[in-house]
């Protein structure tokens, strides 16, 4: 076996960190309301009590809705910067493209109370729609990566040859680039999807009254026997996010795959 | 480069047809307005919901707070306050403080991780692995946050199992409501941000650069810290400055974990803005805390700049 210490390093780390998200099912299907070992018997009771909270429901509703907006325009947004910075030069654009990218290396509480000031100085009223213009302020850099390399492994010589046979811009964009970047397009959309679904300090600051699922979970740390139902809701988010992400990994790959490019890994 | 290139082309041809000379210049100026109108719509977002309440808040933290509004009168009071007042100085201090110290257990126990990953794992077998670093990360943070309580917690999971195996008497209380329990956490959370940029650095490495090493009589070890360390290094420079970012100004982590010893500047900007009302002082404090990561993170560059000098 190649690199053995090494190896049994990496395993150690990858038990650490998969450690409290083990945890997660099992006091989820656990029948005791404190959450400590031994465990005392397998129940699904908590799955029921969490179906069974209206305001949960509705931050659902609420979370699902801010996600699909903003996971939609986060993507076109990320396009058309994508496509800019892959195919065409211009002055100023690392500046540009540095601006549309700092909210990557910003303390997400800046960018919220930066958002909160100017929404109520312009005097707007705090709503679901507030948090989807700070959340696709914060997901566009993570569509943009991914987007890049999409374009970037495009052949510049089959746009060309389009050109050559006739098709304008417009429809080789439709015809030829759109499905070659098609797969790049739902991973993002399925990353900013993820991103924005677990956001919580912006939706915090920008969501008045409306609560959001992270916004509903936090509000039920302060009650220590809402404690296992928020294990079973996040029991049930884990594995959402994980077959989310393997779908997304899967689309990745399958686009890598498409233009014949090396896979080199990670979506980052 | 094309653009220099295009000059050049340009001057060659300035003898030769006045039509071709517009015709160039027309195709240069129409990529650099299809340039600008694609990046238009992001830019135009990233302007009015990024570049301005950014300045907006640079301009809060000048003014004074009256009770129910805020007076436009230019003062540095609020400036004065956050960094004069003693809470607010250590708290600052505290962050910064928690910030390196996560950023230094982090990165140094992923850059193994990378090195394993990266030179023992066969290339059809690092995506898989990279997908797996990757996945708790996705995974709810808050829950995550929340699940760290409950392990270190008075009832908790390690004190619960220590207790029950016989090995301590009572409760350990050190683990939880300080500043321990809140390096931890975060230190767990951004494993994978630490891990992907040395990743991606190792891999650029070429593999010859190490047998030449080798070849020319330097041990393993010596390979590692002549050629290897120094080539990966904007790598590790790039995790540091990905961890210690956001760790700085993390909520939810002091809040949960870290009871009243373990407050982050994050805590005490929302309490500024949202209980206490207090705008500018809240956007001096924010803007003070923007301050603090630029200066330390260009401090960082400048001091490992000779590796992020690319080849010549």
């Amino acid at each position: 076996m190649k690199g053995g210490g090494f190896r049994i390093y990496a395993l150690a780390y990858l038990i650490f960190l998969y450690a409290p998200i083990i945890l997660l099912p099992l006091f989820a299907f656990n029948e005791g309301t404190v959450i400590a070992f031994p465990l005392t018997g397998f129940s699904t009771k908590w799955f029921v009590a969490a179906a069974n909270q209206p305001t949960l429901w509705l931050a659902v509703k609420n979370s699902l809705i801010i996600a699909a907006s903003a996971s939609v325009i986060s993507t076109a947004l990320g396009v058309f910067a994508a496509r800019a910075s892959t195919r065409y030069h211009f002055p100023g654009k690392g500046g540009v493209m540095g601006l549309i990218m700092l909210p990557l290396v910003l303390p997400e509480i800046i960018v919220a109370v930066s958002l909160l000031v100017v929404l109520l100085g312009l005097g707007i009223n705090l709503s679901i729609v507030t948090v989807i213009l700070g959340h696709v302020l914060i997901c566009t850099p993570f569509t943009i990566a991914i987007l890049t390399s999409a374009f970037q492994s495009l052949d510049r010589s089959l746009e060309e040859a389009a050109y050559d046979l006739g098709e304008t811009g417009i429809s080789t964009f439709r015809l030829i680039i759109l499905p070659l970047v098609m797969p790049g397009i739902i991973s993002s959309l399925l990353i900013s999807f993820t991103i924005s679904l677990d956001e919580f300090i912006i939706a915090f600051f920008l969501a008045g009254t409306q609560p959001t699922l992270p916004i509903y979970i936090f509000s039920q740390f302060r009650f220590p026997q809402a404690v296992p139902v928020i294990m079973a809701l996040g029991t049930v988010l884990v594995a959402c996010s994980i077959v989310l992400l393997a779908s997304a990994e899967y689309f990745r790959r399958r686009g890598l795959a498409r233009s014949g490019a090396k896979d080199t890994g990670g979506f980052l | 480069m094309a653009r220099e290139l295009c000059k050049k082309f340009k001057a060659r041809r300035n003898g030769g047809a006045m039509e071709q000379e517009t015709r160039w210049s027309r195709l240069r100026r129409s990529e650099a307005a299809h340039g600008y109108l694609l990046v238009g719509p992001p830019a135009l977002y990233a302007i009015l919901l990024l570049a301005a309440p950014l300045g907006t808040i640079l301009v809060y933290s000048f003014l004074t707070d009256g009770y129910l509004e805020i007076i436009r009168e230019f003062t540095l009071a609020n400036y004065r306050e956050a960094w004069t007042n003693e809470l607010y100085r250590s708290v600052m201090l505290r962050s910064l403080g928690v910030a390196m110290a996560v950023t230094t257990v982090t990165v140094l126990l992923a850059f193994p991780v990378a090195y394993f990953v990266s030179f023992h794992v066969a290339p059809e077998r690092k995506s898989l692995w990279l997908f797996l670093i990757t996945i708790p990360f996705w995974t709810s943070y808050l829950i995550r946050v929340f699940l760290w309580k409950v392990i270190l917690g008075f009832n908790g999971v390690i004190n619960s199992g220590l207790l029950g195996l016989g090995i301590i008497d009572e409760p350990l209380t050190f683990i939880l409501y300080n500043v321990n329990a809140v390096v931890i956490t975060l230190a767990h959370a951004y494993a994978p941000f630490a891990i992907l940029p040395i990743f991606v650095a190792l891999e650029k490495i070429d593999r010859s650069l190490l047998e030449a090493g080798q070849d020319l009589g330097e041990s393993k070890l010596m390979t590692f810290w002549r050629v290897t360390l120094p080539l990966a290094m904007p790598g590790v420079i790039a995790s540091v400055l990905i961890v210690f970012i956001p760790t700085i100004g993390d909520y939810v982590t002091p809040q949960l974990v870290g009871g009243p010893e373990g407050r982050m500047v994050a805590n005490l900007i929302q309490l500024q803005y949202l209980k206490l009302d207090n705008y500018p002082l809240g956007s001096a404090i924010a803007v003070s805390a923007m301050s603090i990561v630029t200066v330390v993170s260009l401090i960082f560059l400048f001091l490992n700049r000779r590796f992020l000098r690319g080849p010549k």
